[in-house]
């Protein structure tokens, strides 16, 4: 399976956040996205998941055969907010989520299986708006693994963890990447992951209207 | 489906959801009507279907505007969003189905208590209760486009109330005519009652498709 980005232009309102970037990703590698706030990795993200459309440019998951695959299909998303109800305790969330992501039939780890797994073992009755801000986002962890799915996007996926469930997560990952998968990360810490390429966005904002073509090529891969 | 048919539900039935706030506006506006209008029992029982279809439809914008807005702030609806649009399509339908279970079909089920507040026979009461029944899913239906629409807006609430309002209007219309068609008699109950249906099952059909479209198009 590969990912692949050709020349992607996002952009916010009427600044161009980055343009000309693009990655090939094999699987099991993963990408982690750099650069200074507002430098538009969110907005990337956003546009590789397909929850924004892209200014310019595309992003494709083939197979190995070379065939299109639904990225929304193949690929989990962690955005800022958790995706989870206060109201419901955290195995109706995350059951809730293991029937509805995975369409045909559940693919994951089980509910219990993916709490032990984020470290958070019997808090399954709770309410989930009981836990606190580094709970709920072990939680949200737990959400990629009770849907196998091959592309994960997360946008700072570590915010609010301490030191133990950084490692927690790095593991996470690196198991997913051994599975054959992929992880696009954009975040400010280092995540503790062996062998992970580098996209840094810069972020110089352009108008729209300035003449296409002539910015110079503003992000780089680094290997 | 059912998963999430099953959570909207539970949401809405928890401490602080939308189903008891309904239910309680109904009551609300109902009760107080005869102490406004007096305790002329002919008056009440003349006008009775007309203010338990108004009250419904008061009842059933509450909360309307929370149908999209509560997912949109706990990141629920990027994930909802990240389908192919025909199963968006049935993702908006059974969302807007859950609300009406939850919101809307306690009001069914109080109005003839409310009925019995407003001095009205039982063939009145009946006719009520099965034309809110027909008619009152085509407002959950019609609300799902207003909540899409006003989704991304912070006090969107009133505003979907005003955009749908007018959409609503031929439900009213036709709903209190075939209630009142069942007591009066030269007036026949059927066509009203049958273009109501008619109205539920083509917001029903057209609602989640604008919806989804609205919906994608407010992604940021």
């Amino acid at each position: 399976m590969q990912a692949k980005a050709t020349n992607l232009r996002g952009r916010r309102g009427d600044s161009v956040v980055f343009s000309a970037v693009g990655f090939t990703l094999q699987s099991g590698r993963a990408l982690v996205v750099t650069g200074p706030n507002g430098a538009g990795k969110s907005t990337l993200l956003r546009v590789l998941a397909g929850l924004l459309g892209a200014d310019e440019g595309s992003f494709r998951l083939t197979d190995a055969a070379g065939i299109d695959l639904p990225v929304a299909r193949e690929a989990h998303y962690l955005g800022h907010a958790n995706a989870m109800k206060r109201e419901l305790t955290v195995t109706e969330n995350l059951s809730f989520w293991r029937n509805f992501l995975a369409a045909d039939q559940p693919s994951g780890l089980s509910v219990d299986a993916a709490i032990d797994a984020v470290g958070l073992s019997g808090v399954g009755h709770l309410p989930f708006g009981y836990l606190s801000a580094g709970q709920k986002r072990r939680i949200a962890l737990a959400r990629l693994l009770v849907a196998r799915r091959p592309l994960w996007l997360l946008d700072e996926p570590t915010a609010a963890l301490d030191a133990k469930a950084d490692s927690m997560f790095a593991g996470l990952v690196t198991a997913h990447l051994e599975r054959g998968g992929m992880a696009i990360a954009a975040t400010h810490q280092p995540l503790g992951l062996e062998s992970v390429e580098t996209l840094r966005l810069d972020g110089v904002h352009h108008a729209v209207d300035s003449e296409h073509g002539t910015w110079d090529d503003r992000s780089e891969v680094r290997a | 489906m059912m998963a999430l048919f099953r959570r909207d539900l539970a949401i809405a039935t928890r401490s602080g959801g939308a189903a008891m706030l309904a239910v309680l506006f109904f009551l609300a506006v109902v009760a107080v009507a005869p102490f406004g209008i007096g305790p002329d029992l002919n008056l009440l029982a003349r006008i009775g279907p007309a203010f338990l279809w108004i009250g419904a439809l008061l009842a059933s914008l509450l909360g309307l505007d929370r149908l999209f807005q509560a997912d949109r702030e706990d990141g629920s609806l990027d994930l909802i969003l990240m389908q192919e649009t025909p199963d968006l399509i049935l993702t908006v339908f059974v969302k807007s189905f859950a609300h009406w279970v939850a919101s809307g079909l306690p009001l069914v089920l109080v109005s003839p208590l409310l009925g019995l507040l407003m001095n009205m026979g039982l063939e009145s009461t009946g006719a009520v209760m099965l034309t809110l029944l027909a008619g009152t899913p085509a407002i959950a239906f019609i609300g799902a486009t207003g909540a899409a629409v006003a989704v991304a807006l912070p006090r969107g609430g009133l505003l979907v109330s005003i955009l749908i309002l007018p959409l609503a209007i031929p439900v009213l219309i036709f709903g209190v005519s075939a209630s009142y068609a069942a007591v009066t008699d030269p007036d026949p109950f059927w066509p009203p009652f049958m273009i109501l249906s008619a109205i539920t099952l083509f917001f029903a059909a057209l609602g989640p498709v604008a919806a989804a479209v609205a919906l994608k198009a407010a992604a940021d």
